[in-house]
């Protein structure tokens, strides 16, 4: 079966500093990964080639079997990726249900927009009690769930998660990990990027461990939970 | 009060709505492409020469010709931003308003070339109205009628439409809006459009007014930017109060001394102000 | 001695020669050339590091409007009345440069603030039309050959005077290339803050530089007056003039010594030429070109015609900006940013 998500090689550089190198992963229909690694080791840079924010250098990237390795970004949307980006990146200014607008921005979404409304005020109601405010005004859980809903707008059929659970108290940490479940349930698939690597690996089905811009280590779950490197270098354990 | 500053109040007013439409369409570029068209006034000057000829040379009904010169204008907007805005879109900032500069030369030079340095006025002349003994033009009246609702469409537009929403998200994160689904390029045509079209409208109703030269574009462009930055360029609610501040500077001042006078005063204001305020009065 | 010291030599010597050898009229473009190099020279001692000013016209128009004014009126000599309009230009740049400074209007805004500048003056020389003739302009009294008056009939001395007062800009352009100001100053508008942090007197830097390029431009605009022998508003003030200030420092190169002189000599030289090549048939033609070749060098050369040739020599060197205004307005274009 075609995965849902397949890179090849993929490199990736920010000027003459090449920040990924030769990145190969798949992500089956249906499936979580994550993608852990220290600070620095290309992650977000990662997320941001696949969404096609920064150009692709090598290598070739497919959704479903189509290619879409050097799409812009407006086009890889399209394609049923949906970002959700590093620090959350919600437009200040606008209010929260304009945020979500803007989400179900393409004419696929813009078709469904009440539908697709309904379905994540339902899976967020809070944010439904601040539909008119700034988003810019929110504190930083609600800003995050407002994020993650505006990347569900555009009904996406794979989730790019990039550090959901940065800057939020355990509580909230643990409302977000919550939430990869039940979006699984509704058949998305999700790639996520995690520090906290102990509750990120509660939650995937595999991962892969990125360092330096090159996948050092990948398993399942359960694998990488019982792999000493790991749980020395990222688990404290 | 004195019959005559209230008459000159009232025209500042007037006024005030077509700066007010002009500052909008400048703000609307500035906040979404961050590039100053310092050749905003002297597109409007196209605008006017359009009608000019249709209506006054070509005798096609006047409703007609600013249709034709609206349509026009926005199309060269798009065309500015094709041909001088988006080559150096990258480029310093101090490089982007030279190239609208550059183009303000060209299309001075070029209309004078074409039409001469003759004033020339479509010849359309409106009624005066009398209203308790103060004089209103009605074509000023009108001219701030249509600035008012051409301001209400373009809120509407800005917020109730999917573009109009890309559009305002896209000056709080360049970056992101890709990742809705949001072309920049084709965001930045759509604003460059609207801001022709804005000028085009603003051609028609400075039509009715004044004559049209080559150089018209130099006696209100200045006045348009110092709207701009008073309101905080980008601020399109700022910029539309900062017209009627200006424009009232700019009467009341003229009914005291002399026009160019009154535009000193309004200049000097500016610079003061900067200096309290220099990030524009709105600023938060 | 090497290849730019024999260049100079050459340069000179051709300078030294020109006033016997060319004709008149050609005499009188040279004359104007050198006279605008200086003034564009005066402009980029603020434009190099970040200060895009388009206030220049209002320095020229009151160095040039102050001693012409005082001697028609009056009869002042310009000895004394060219000091007291460089004075008051000096004195228009602290009052509207220092409250800039000390408020942070940088970028955009500072461009605009300056830009409004030079208009105040432009509308204020047209207002006082009692006096200044207004959009008329007016001629100065004439009275042949006369030290006393700064006024020669023959273009000679005026072309000792240009020739002269060229060198003088490019001296004060070197002292400041070479000072130990320079370093400050790029170091301000790289950031403002990390230069105040590290001890330099940012006031102090962008205040002098300010003023000596004011000083100087009002010199030139002084000059020019007393050459060309009339005055209009237009031509020494006001957004058109700041325009084509900012314009031919930049087109030029504003990072190297005779970048703005080698600007003066294009702009100048075309214009002129597309003017005699049209000829009065087509006013307007030559601007119209010139408009385009414009546009064209700002998007096809954004370093300047000396700074793009520099490069081409020095081909890998990373390129500078043509100018960079202060990092606030730089910063504002999130797209750069990392997520
Ligand atoms: N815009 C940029 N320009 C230049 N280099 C960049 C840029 N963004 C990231 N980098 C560099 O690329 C490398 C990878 O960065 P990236 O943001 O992908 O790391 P990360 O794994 O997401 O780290 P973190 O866990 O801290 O978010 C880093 O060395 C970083 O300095
Ligand atoms: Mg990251």
């Amino acid at each position: 079966m075609t995965p849902m998500l397949s890179l090849a090689t993929v490199s990736a550089a920010y000027g003459s500093f090449q920040a990924l190198f030769g990145v190969s992963l798949d992500v089956a229909r249906g499936e979580a990964v994550g993608v852990i690694g220290p600070n620095g080791a290309g992650k977000t840079t990662l997320m941001r080639v696949i969404s096609g924010i920064l150009p692709m250098r090598d290598g070739t990237m497919s959704i479903e079997g189509r290619e879409i390795g050097g799409l812009p970004a407006h086009r890889v949307v399209e394609q049923g990726i949906a970002h959700v980006p590093e620090n959350r990146r919600l437009f200040p200014r606008l209010s929260v249900e304009e945020n979500l607008r803007i989400g179900a921005f393409i004419p696929s979404a813009r078709a469904r927009f009440a539908e697709q409304l309904d379905w994540v005020y339902q899976l967020f109601p809070r944010l439904k009690e601040r539909r008119g405010q700034p988003a810019g005004t929110m504190s930083g859980g609600e800003q995050q769930m407002c994020a993650i809903a505006r990347a569900l707008m555009s009904k996406p059929k794979v989730l790019l998660m990039d550090e959901p659970s940065a800057g939020l108290a355990p509580i909230v940490v643990q409302q977000v990990f919550e939430l990869v479940h039940r979006i699984r349930a509704e058949g998305l698939t999700v790639l996520i990027v995690e520090q906290n690597v102990q509750q990120v690996l509660d939650v995937v089905d595999r991962a892969y461990l990125l360092e330096v811009g090159a996948i050092k280590l990948s398993g399942t779950a359960a694998e990488l939970k019982g792999n000493s490197f790991i749980r020395e270098a990222y688990m404290g354990l | 009060m004195d019959i005559y500053l209230l008459e000159a109040i009232i025209n500042g007013i007037l006024l005030g709505g077509v700066l007010a439409l002009l500052a909008l369409g400048l703000n609307l570029i500035f906040g979404v492409i961050d590039v100053v068209w310092i050749c905003y006034a002297d597109i409007v000057m196209c605008g006017m020469y359009a009608i000019f000829f249709l209506y006054a040379q070509y005798h096609v009904p006047l409703p007609l010709a600013f249709l034709i010169a609206i349509i026009g204008i926005a199309a060269l907007g798009i065309l500015v931003h094709l041909f001088i805005i988006a080559p150096v879109l990258d480029s310093a900032p101090i490089n982007q308003l030279l190239a609208t500069g550059g183009l303000l030369f060209f299309l001075q030079s070029f209309a004078t070339l074409l039409f001469g340095t003759d004033f020339r006025n479509i010849g359309v002349r409106l009624p005066v109205l009398e209203v308790a003994t103060i004089y209103v033009s009605f074509a000023r009246l009108i001219a701030f009628a249509v600035a008012l609702i051409g301001a209400v469409a373009l809120y509407v537009f800005l917020k109730r439409t999917y573009i109009g929403t890309a559009i305002r998200a896209i000056s709080q994160d360049r970056e992101i809006v890709g990742l809705m689904g949001v072309d920049q390029r084709r965001i930045y045509l759509v604003v460059s459009g609207i801001g022709g079209a804005l000028a085009g409208l603003a051609a028609c109703l400075l039509a009715l007014q004044y004559d049209v030269h080559p150089f018209i574009g130099n006696t209100f462009g200045p006045v348009i930017f110092m709207i701009c930055v008073l309101g905080g360029l980008g601020n399109m609610i700022g910029g539309f109060i900062a017209a009627f501040v200006i424009s009232q500077i700019i009467a009341i001042g003229g009914y005291y001394s002399s026009t160019e006078l009154s535009y000193v005063f309004a200049f000097t204001f500016f610079i003061v102000l900067m200096f309290i305020r220099p990030r524009g009065l709105f600023a938060p | 001695m090497n290849l730019n010291h024999v260049l100079w030599a050459v340069g000179l010597a051709i300078l030294i020669a020109l006033p016997f050898l060319a004709p008149p009229y050609f005499l009188h473009l040279v004359i104007q050339i050198l006279i605008w190099a200086f003034i564009y020279t005066a402009w980029s001692l603020m434009g190099r590091f970040g200060f895009v000013s388009f206030g220049h016209g209002a320095f020229l128009g009151v160095g040039a409007y102050v001693p012409a004014l005082l001697w028609n009126y009056y009869g002042l000599t310009p000895w004394l009345g060219i000091p007291l309009g460089v004075a008051g230009a000096v004195l228009l740049a602290i009052v509207v440069g220092y409250p800039c400074f000390r408020r942070r209007v940088v970028g955009h805004y500072f461009a605009l603030v300056t830009l409004a500048l030079s208009q105040v003056v432009l509308l204020s020389l047209v207002a006082a039309r009692d006096i200044t003739g207004g959009s008329l302009g007016f001629t100065q009294k004439a009275v042949g050959h006369s030290w006393y008056a700064l006024q020669f009939p023959e273009k000679g001395y005026f072309y000792v005077i240009a020739v002269l007062l060229w060198l003088a800009g490019l001296a004060a352009w070197r002292s400041i290339d070479r000072g130990i100001g320079r370093e400050a100053l790029e170091a301000i508008s790289e950031d403002e803050d990390a230069a105040a942090a590290v001890g330099i007197d940012v006031m102090r830097q962008k205040m002098r530089v300010t003023i000596v390029s004011a000083a100087l431009t009002a010199v030139g605009g002084a000059i020019y007056g007393q050459y060309v022998m009339y005055l209009n508003p237009e031509t020494v003030s006001g957004i058109a003039v700041s325009l084509q200030i900012v314009f031919a420092a930049i087109a030029g190169g504003v990072y190297s010594l005779l970048g703005p002189s080698v600007g003066s000599l294009l702009t100048l030289s075309l214009t002129e030429g597309l003017r005699v090549w049209f000829g009065t048939d087509y006013i307007g033609a030559a601007n119209t070109i010139y408009g385009i070749l414009l546009v064209l060098c700002i998007i096809f050369m954004p370093q300047g015609i000396v700074g793009s040739l520099q490069g081409m020599r020095r081909r890998g060197a990373i390129a500078k900006p043509l100018v960079t205004l202060d990092r606030q307005s730089a910063t504002r274009r999130p797209s750069s940013a990392a997520q």
